[in-house]
């Protein structure tokens, strides 16, 4: 107990990792953006300049998302050197528990008409709900799977995969295997997931219509909120004494084993962690874009996710979001000009980012800041 | 009171589910051995890295293990250590743990620590965060979640510290001060020298608190001055403390062991003080060669104390 109150109470914003000076004014400004296009859409006249229109604001709140998986990438690849090639079939799932729950909200008002079944399953002439499907009707439930799954998931692989020592390439091997396997499972109509068209047509969220404008807004200020909280809860644990001993086994992990750490305990809750995080994500992604299908499976998307964190800077926790956010903005931007063209930027921007910009983005200023006080201090001296 | 003291008496934890009971910290080291070990045997692909090995090593004593290369020096503290599993014989720390049923995280916290041939520390990190990790603490993953973090140059005095915290604190600046690294306490452990990495691992061993240390060519890369002081350190040591070093540098061993084992080929040619080793006739023929012959061998045996 006395430790929790300590944990709680020892927030250090500037202790342990140097990035985390950055965190505080980080988060001001977050929330400052994302209130201010809150306020933006809901309080001005659709003709004033400074209008956000509710389309930027869900595209806003998928980029959040977005930066919110990257977080979760960057805990486990920027700080325990965990390469994972499948971290979107852990968000895919968490937005597989929140489509089901919005399913069920959809009642008597589906195409067919059928009070208790889904279009899709009234479709494949199915009598009655799948057992997996009970109980998602209730919201805190539903959640509480989205969380859950993606969770009992990674316990499990990364039980068997760490536990085996299973490291480096073969273990990012693994992941992306494993993604490409819900891939295809996903895509069988006899799954019960509704197949390759997914889940989508949802009406409403806690009784709140999902195309009012005052829910899209309240949808994004819950993530930017969410992802704040997440944030400064990862920064925390990263900082303590926890979050040293997985620096160390990032850097020796031999050396960490013969010092009596259980390494393969840590990854598994450090890749847990990590996990429920992207649940969390795909559950909020989810209601803001209206649909989930198994594309977000593909493997694409998981290494997608690597590259946001490298060209933010991976180990910094910000510089993920920050990667999330400016690719997705460049992607928005690119494939609406070029859209054959963005495999190639994407693939070219990690190759120059590997090559030239190994701290990524974060790395850049820090490496601005001491070739310029190397600059001064020559001017000083002469 | 009567029939309930006899209630508890016939439930006494340790008789009827003794396997509820922690784990015997305590080793028990009595006949003054704290490390048995017997008919070790290993092989990998036919090759006999260890073959039927005996080695007794003393509490408080400070061995020396020499021999060439692929005498099987690295592969006997693996099996020691736990890293690696061997075929057949046993390994006992004290009478009471068989190390061969234990993995490395828990026959490190019995307290066996070990220095790798390649210094191995966390690079990353600062010196003084290296010896933290190091220290000896409870390393189960939710304990270290809330545990209290020791240093941290900016939260100095300003939260009141438990009396652990201090002497633990206390405990790290004394390594600082042993191994001579306090002035780069804060300095990240990848910046150091190659010699003042193998400092730092050996001051890891020394904050962990462990009773039998295994050190693997601890002089390797080290300065004539570096060297000398090492020497110091770890005769320092024993006593206290079991040391096993392995090293190449005979003038070294020469000047630290009392006691000097030689492996060949996976099993003990020899063992007996320096001078005794340096005599050995089958010693000189397979390790210590043809240049140390006679006439400079019995200058040397003559030299020694």
């Amino acid at each position: 107990m006395k430790g929790i109150i300590h944990f709680v109470r020892g927030y250090g914003f500037s202790q342990g990792h140097e990035a985390g000076k950055y965190t505080f004014p980080f988060v001001l400004l977050l929330l400052a953006v994302s209130v201010f296009a809150a306020a933006a859409n809901t309080f001005l006249p659709v003709d004033s300049a400074l209008y956000v229109s509710t389309y930027t604001i869900t595209l806003l709140g998928k980029y959040l998302c977005y930066a919110m998986l990257a977080l979760a990438v960057d805990i486990i690849w920027g700080y325990c050197g965990i390469l994972s090639l499948g971290h979107g079939a852990f968000f895919a799932l968490g937005g597989y528990g929140m489509g089901m729950y919005l399913m069920r909200q959809i009642g008597d008002r589906g195409v067919y008409g059928h009070p208790v079944l889904p279009d899709f399953m009234v479709f494949l002439d199915w009598q009655t709900l799948p057992w997996f499907w009970q109980g998602m009707d209730h919201f805190g439930f539903a959640m509480l799977m989205a969380l859950f799954v993606p969770g009992l998931l990674a316990f499990v692989f990364g039980w068997l995969a760490f536990r085996s020592r299973v490291t480096g390439v073969y273990l990012s091997i693994m992941t992306q295997a494993l993604t490409y396997a819900l891939l295809l499972s996903f895509f069988r109509n006899e799954m019960g997931f509704g197949g390759n068209n997914g889940l989508t047509d949802f009406k409403e969220i806690l009784g709140f219509d999902l195309q009012a404008d005052s829910t899209r807004v309240s949808l994004f200020l819950i993530t930017a909120l969410l992802l704040v909280v997440l944030l400064l809860v990862s920064q925390r644990i990263l900082s303590s004494q926890f979050g040293k001993v997985i620096v160390a086994i990032r850097d020796a992990e031999p050396r960490a084993r013969f010092l009596g750490y259980r390494t393969e305990r840590y990854k598994v809750w450090l890749f847990v962690y990590s996990a429920v995080i992207a649940g969390i994500a795909g559950a909020l992604y989810v209601p803001q874009v209206g649909i989930i299908n198994p594309s977000e499976f593909s493997p694409i998307n998981s290494i997608e996710i690597v590259i946001w964190v490298a060209v933010g800077g991976r180990g910094t926790l910000i510089g993920a979001i920050l990667g999330a956010l400016l690719v997705n903005y460049a992607k928005t931007r690119f494939t609406a000009i070029l859209p054959d063209a963005w495999l190639f930027a994407l693939g070219a921007l990690f190759v120059l980012v590997t090559l030239y910009l190994p701290q990524g983005l974060i790395g850049l200023v820090s490496q601005i800041k001491h070739k310029w006080q190397q600059v001064r201090r020559k001017e000083v001296g002469a | 009171m009567i029939k309930l003291d006899t209630a508890r008496q016939l439930l006494r934890r340790d008789r009827i589910w003794p396997f509820l009971m922690p784990e015997q910290p305590t080793i028990d080291v009595g006949n003054q051995m704290i490390l048995y070990v017997e008919g070790l045997t290993l092989s990998f692909d036919g090759f006999k890295a260890l073959n039927n090995l005996n080695l007794y090593i003393k509490d408080g004593e400070l061995r020396c293990l020499i021999g060439a290369n692929g005498a099987g020096k690295t592969t006997l503290m693996d099996v020691i250590t736990g890293k690696t599993q061997c075929d057949s014989g046993s390994v006992f720390f004290g009478q009471n743990h068989n190390l061969l049923e234990k993995d490395e995280a828990s026959i490190a916290q019995l307290g066996i620590g070990r220095k790798f041939q390649k210094p191995t520390v966390f690079e990353a990190q600062t010196v003084y965060d290296n010896l933290m990790l190091a220290l000896k603490q409870d390393k189960r993953v939710l304990p270290v979640l809330f545990s209290q973090l020791i240093h941290s140059e900016k939260v100095k005095s300003k939260k009141a510290k438990s009396k652990k915290t201090k002497s633990q604190k206390a405990c790290i600046d004394e390594t600082l001060q042993t191994i001579g690294l306090a002035e780069h306490a804060f300095a990240q452990a990848g910046t150091l020298s190659h010699g003042q990495k193998q400092w730092l691992e050996i001051g890891m061993l020394l904050v962990s608190d462990s009773r039998l240390l295994l050190i693997d060519e601890p002089v390797a890369g080290m300065t004539a001055e570096e060297t000398e002081r090492t020497a110091e350190l770890l005769t320092s040591l024993a006593g206290e403390r079991t040391v096993i070093v392995v090293e190449h540098d005979m003038e070294f061993v020469r000047r630290i062991a009392n006691t000097v084992t030689v492996l060949h080929q996976g099993a003990v040619l020899a063992e007996g003080t320096m001078a005794q080793i340096q005599a050995n006739q089958e010693v000189i023929e397979v390790y210590l060669g043809k240049e140390e012959q006679k006439p400079e061998q019995d200058k040397q045996v003559g030299a020694a104390p």
